[in-house]
């Protein structure tokens, strides 16, 4: 690395694309679940019914609080699933084990249970149709798809040119998620690939064999370095580390890369 | 006013200590969260500015531990509601480089290599509030979590100890910086939950 110029207000690598405001001020809001649904064998999708939701850019997340009847509380963030104006918000929770709100949404929570969110956050993380005519490339590991997902419809929806592409890296096909959403969007005229890598069990009839994400296998799926892509990258911390590292290996811009990890190093 | 949720109990482990802030859940790992890619930055490329309205100060990386490496034991509250406790750092509080830096500016504006930045007033980094740190948990920082050297500022939400830290700049305003631009609060005291605008 060279070395760094003096600090001063101006800086090369993140500063060169601001976040955008927060459109939508953030705000409690009394919700009550309205459908559940199993989307993989350990993740549920949970759709909330918030009628003073002001709604969301695709990407944001929120903050969700359960009480107890004694007032116990607990807070998690989860990533929205759903975009738009709408007063429905989807989300889809995967099951950590041990944890000690994710088991009670994934098992326990019933259609007319309430609950509060806190919202939207987040305007860093998100792409919004017509805003940008450059190419966008997402990649997704695991329950990392749930930010992604409302990219794709919202383009979708949109019928926005911009080229998307979809690397989603899931241990087999049934922990994929969204998976009708995906075909749904696959069918829409806006232009979009989507590429599954699965690590323990390949499709029937595939022949693809069941393998980790490799540096090969990325390069084949995402989009080139010249292609000038805006690039999300949401998962686990490791697997957003490698995905990061190869892609600069590759060629690729990572300054101007966007990445939400979970959980730990 | 909250809602109750029918039938959740919670688990409350270790709810009852004192140390937690409102809103926020024990950890024992260490959640990695940053905004984009992480750098890998030598030591000996590394050094650290201030700024202000006499000009730069820089130290190098040799320069800046010279000034006397503390070992502190501190809690960590990160915004999104993980709190870890009693982890130990060792690093050069803030002090020992605005002895040697005269300003009258009250506000600063961390940089870090790759560009993040983030707002803090210079009277919550003074007075042993903040450290320029280089190990946590007996090890260097790895690079996920800022290594080689991040800002440690604990009093306050996590996303102000800055990884990757590289300098001061010092304002006469308070001006927001990366998350305090994307909806995130000016200040972050956990225990006033000052997470969002």
């Amino acid at each position: 690395m060279s070395t760094p110029s003096p600090v001063d207000g101006r800086e090369a690598r993140i500063a060169p694309h601001p976040p955008a405001a927060a459109r939508r001020r953030p705000a409690w809001h009394a919700a009550t679940v309205a459908a559940v649904a199993p989307e993989t064998p350990n993740a549920r999708r949970i759709v909330l019914d918030v009628p003073t939701w002001p709604g969301n850019d695709p990407g944001q997340h929120l903050d969700l609080r359960l009480t107890a009847e004694d007032g116990y509380q607990a807070s998690r963030s989860y990533s929205v699933a759903s975009s738009g104006e709408g007063t429905t918000v989807t989300l889809a929770v995967d099951r950590v084990d041990g944890g000690e709100v994710s088991p009670f949404l994934v098992d326990a929570i019933e259609v007319g249970d309430a609950l509060d969110v806190h919202g939207p956050l987040g305007g860093w993380f998100v792409w919004r149709p017509g805003e940008s005519s450059r190419p966008v490339q997402l990649v997704a590991g695991g329950s990392g798809i749930v930010p992604l997902l409302p990219m794709v419809t919202a383009h979708a929806r949109a019928d926005d040119p911009a080229p998307f592409r979809l690397l989603y890296a899931t241990r087999t096909p049934k922990d994929v998620f969204f998976r009708g959403e995906l075909d749904d969007a696959l069918r829409a005229t806006a232009p979009l690939e989507v590429t599954h890598v699965h690590s323990r069990r390949a499709p029937e009839g595939s022949d693809v064999p069941a393998g980790r994400l490799t540096r090969d296998a990325l390069e084949r799926a995402v989009l080139p370095p010249d292609a000038g892509a805006l690039v999300y990258v949401c998962g686990s911390t490791p697997f957003v580390e490698q995905v990061l590292r190869w892609l600069g290996e590759l060629g690729h811009d990572v300054s101007d890369v966007r990445a939400e990890r979970f959980g730990g190093a | 006013m909250a809602t109750f949720t029918r039938g959740f109990g919670g688990r409350r482990d270790d709810r009852d200590d004192p140390r937690i802030p409102p809103g926020q859940t024990l950890v024992r790992d260490w959640p990695v969260l940053s905004a984009g890619a992480t750098p890998d930055i030598a030591p000996a490329d590394w050094s650290f500015s201030i700024r202000t309205e006499s000009g730069l100060h820089t130290w190098t990386w040799d320069e800046v531990r010279a000034l006397g490496i503390d070992d502190v034991t501190v809690d960590i509250h990160c915004v999104t509601h993980w709190t870890k406790l009693d982890m130990p750092w060792r690093g050069v509080p803030l002090d020992r480089l605005f002895a040697e830096v005269e300003t009258s500016l009250d506000f600063c504006t961390v940089h870090s290599f790759g560009g993040y930045t983030t707002n803090v007033p210079l009277d919550e980094l003074l007075d042993g509030q903040s450290w320029i740190a280089f190990e946590a948990d007996g090890e260097p920082l790895t690079p996920e979590h800022g290594g080689p050297a991040r800002l440690l500022v604990p009093h306050l939400y996590f996303w102000k100890s800055a990884k990757w830290v590289r300098g001061i700049v010092m304002q006469a305003e308070d001006e927001p910086g990366f998350w305090e631009n994307a909806g995130y609060n000016m200040h972050g005291d956990p225990w006033k939950e000052e997470r969002y605008w």
